[in-house]
């Protein structure tokens, strides 16, 4: 590999070899680039959590983050409990990712399946379905989710309503997570040998045992990175709650509403122990595949 | 690819018969294919509902008229054009001004990811992957949050614009929230993993023999850059632009974050009419127009490189 960064003039047997003195420094340049935009990624995390220890003026249950940092104080993350509407909030979003990230990783993974090892009619309309919930603008989706839940409501088909709020969010997070999972566990179904089914059922396996002893343990990986994934969608998801949600905050959409007045510094502090749990998982996560780099 | 095992010398020693269960490989189709459809109902049926059926659905609330809570309650289906014709009429300066913005935030986007994934992707070494986590691992914390840290940074005397003022680089009454300088910025840096997972998914996978080749056949760095990675990697570069111009069209949070009265953006609109307006046809019309315009953008794209193609573009960027 490294033989891409040396000059490949010395195949040639007459060929000068020719240093540029000015080709040291722009050697220097993609790489400094490179670490100054993961700078430029980070900060706005860094920011977060430093003003998780932002040394505010004034004090007790109201109080508010503002731009002005004055270091330091552990008051906010002692007082992590302290706004009840956040707490509210929070519990919300984790028990609304959890149900919608399972559902959606059940459905989302035979779908995966099906759509990567099986030939069948309707499978081109099938991956159409799963692209058009990928390229559809969140808020069109949004939109298009609350007017069928108002429409339900309005015309209460069978006697079914649907009343805004954790249910209405539930059911329309696993909605947009099940295409993300079905093209996680996609990808690694075409990255697998048929012939080792084909092999195990040669070596007397039924189709049943040949899946879950062959198929299954190769999938597998792929399932746990599409709950990972449908669970993250969730808890980040904004823009479709913030539409279908009715007045149930989820950690987002409270943040977002407290943003006019101020957010309180226990959102500082909420994010950054989120984010150290999700960046934990992720290493994990990337020590555990290690072996296989590409999906 | 799935022949190699069977296939391979030393497998199957010659003139060995294969044992007989190959015989009910027809009746072995037939139940993979009733297998098949099996699986595939539940989820299937669970995206029907979940986004053809809205889908159809607000096409048909954007041609009611009436409101839910005006004329007594009811949405009537009128075929009511007129809801476009005011919605493009009244609003469709705030298309155009979402399409400027999204237009200028995915080329800012591509523009700096693209050399950060090509270096990454070429020189990263055995760092390769952890690189690239680092890239991704600031958008562990929540879109909504990010954005509000934003409005710190940029803020009149916040932590950019304080210590450049207090040292006299820019003037005192210099401001960056609420122009759309703040919206496109914002903008930008949200969707930036968005253009730089596919740009460093495609750059990933060309074959470094051929860059070798054109080497050895005399061309410079940079001709082999020009002529061998750009072409290879115009897939990816094709994900990148419908992965960051798409959901940025739509996107609401960084106008409404940092943006002020003169950057209001489409989305904006739309989450009006909806949540605090509640004229449910004429936020429906408005909702069908960005999405036929943002369909076709994705259909010219997904001719161009085949749905499955670019679902796992997609599926890599998040």
């Amino acid at each position: 590999m490294s033989t891409v960064v040396a000059p490949d003039v010395v195949n040639v047997p007459d060929a000068p070899v020719v240093r540029h003195p000015k080709k040291h420094l722009t050697r220097f340049i993609l790489p400094v680039f490179t670490i100054g935009m993961i700078v430029y990624l980070a900060f706005p995390v860094f920011v977060m959590i430093l003003y998780s220890f932002n040394l505010l003026p004034s004090a007790g249950e109201s109080i508010r983050q503002s731009a002005d940092f004055t270091c330091c104080t552990i008051a906010h993350w002692q007082a992590i409990l302290a706004v009840p509407e956040l707490n509210e909030a929070l519990v919300r979003s984790i028990a609304v990712a959890l149900p919608a990230a399972l559902v959606a990783t059940g459905l989302g993974t035979f779908l995966g399946l099906v759509l990567g090892r099986y030939a069948f009619r309707g499978r081109g309309a099938t991956n159409f379905i799963i692209f058009l919930a990928i390229a559809v603008p969140e808020i069109v989706l949004g939109s298009s989710l609350l007017a069928m839940f108002v429409q339900v409501n309005a015309q209460r088909p069978a006697g079914i309503t649907l009343p805004l709020g954790y249910l209405t969010i539930v059911l329309s997070h696993i909605a947009f997570s099940i295409a993300f999972v079905a093209i996680t566990v996609r990808a690694r179904v075409q990255g697998l040998d048929l012939s080792l089914e084909n092999a195990a059922q040669d070596l007397f396996a039924t189709p049943r045992v040949a899946f879950f002893k062959v198929t299954f343990p190769v999938i597998l990986p792929g399932v746990v990175a599409g709950f990972l994934l449908a669970f993250v969608l969730s808890l980040d998801d904004f823009v479709i709650t913030n539409f279908v949600n009715g007045s149930a905050n989820t950690f987002p959409t409270w943040v977002y509403g407290a943003v006019r007045i101020g957010i309180p510094p226990q959102v500082n502090v909420w994010g950054t122990v989120l984010f150290l749990v999700g960046v934990t998982t992720a290493g994990l996560q990337v020590l555990r595949a290690r072996r296989t780099v590409n999906t | 690819m799935g022949q190699t095992a069977a296939g391979a010398p030393g497998l199957i020693p010659e003139g060995m018969d294969l044992p007989p269960a190959r015989k009910g490989e027809r009746a072995l189709a037939r139940r993979r294919r009733t297998a098949a459809y099996g699986m595939l109902a539940p989820g299937g049926v669970y995206l029907f509902l979940g986004f053809v059926v809205p889908l159809i659905i607000i096409v048909y609330t954007s041609l009611t008229s009436g409101g839910l809570f005006t004329s007594g309650g009811q949405l009537t289906f009128t075929w009511e054009w007129s809801n476009y014709q005011k919605a493009l009429s009244e609003y469709g300066p705030f298309y155009v001004r979402s399409i400027q913005y999204a237009a200028i935030a995915t080329v800012l986007c591509i523009g700096l990811a693209y050399p950060m994934a090509y270096w990454i992707a070429f020189y990263g070494g055995r760092w390769k992957s952890t690189l690239f986590m680092m890239i991704l691992v600031p958008f562990f914390v929540s879109f909504v949050i990010r954005t509000v840290q934003w409005n710190f940074i940029l803020g009149t005397n916040g932590l950019l614009l304080g210590p450049l003022k207090s040292a006299g680089l820019v003037p005192e009454d210099f401001h960056v929230l609420r122009t759309p300088m703040a919206v496109i910025a914002g903008i930008t840096y949200n969707y930036m993993p968005f253009a730089a997972l596919p740009l460093y998914v495609a750059l990933e996978r060309i074959d470094r023999r051929l860059v070798e080749a054109a080497k050895d056949l005399y061309a410079s760095k940079a001709t082999a850059f020009r002529k061998v990675v750009l072409p290879l990697s115009v897939p990816g570069i094709f994900a990148a632009v419908i992965l960051t111009f798409v959901p940025a069209t739509g996107d609401y949070v960084n106008a409404s974050v940092l943006g002020g009265t003169g950057t209001t953006m489409i989305g904006q609109i739309i989450q009006d009419f909806f949540l605090v307006k509640h004229q449910y046809s004429i936020a429906a019309a408005l909702s069908v127009i960005l999405m036929a315009g943002m369909l076709v953008i994705a259909l010219i794209y997904a001719r161009a490189l085949g749905t499955e193609d670019s679902t796992l573009a997609a599926g890599a960027a998040t």
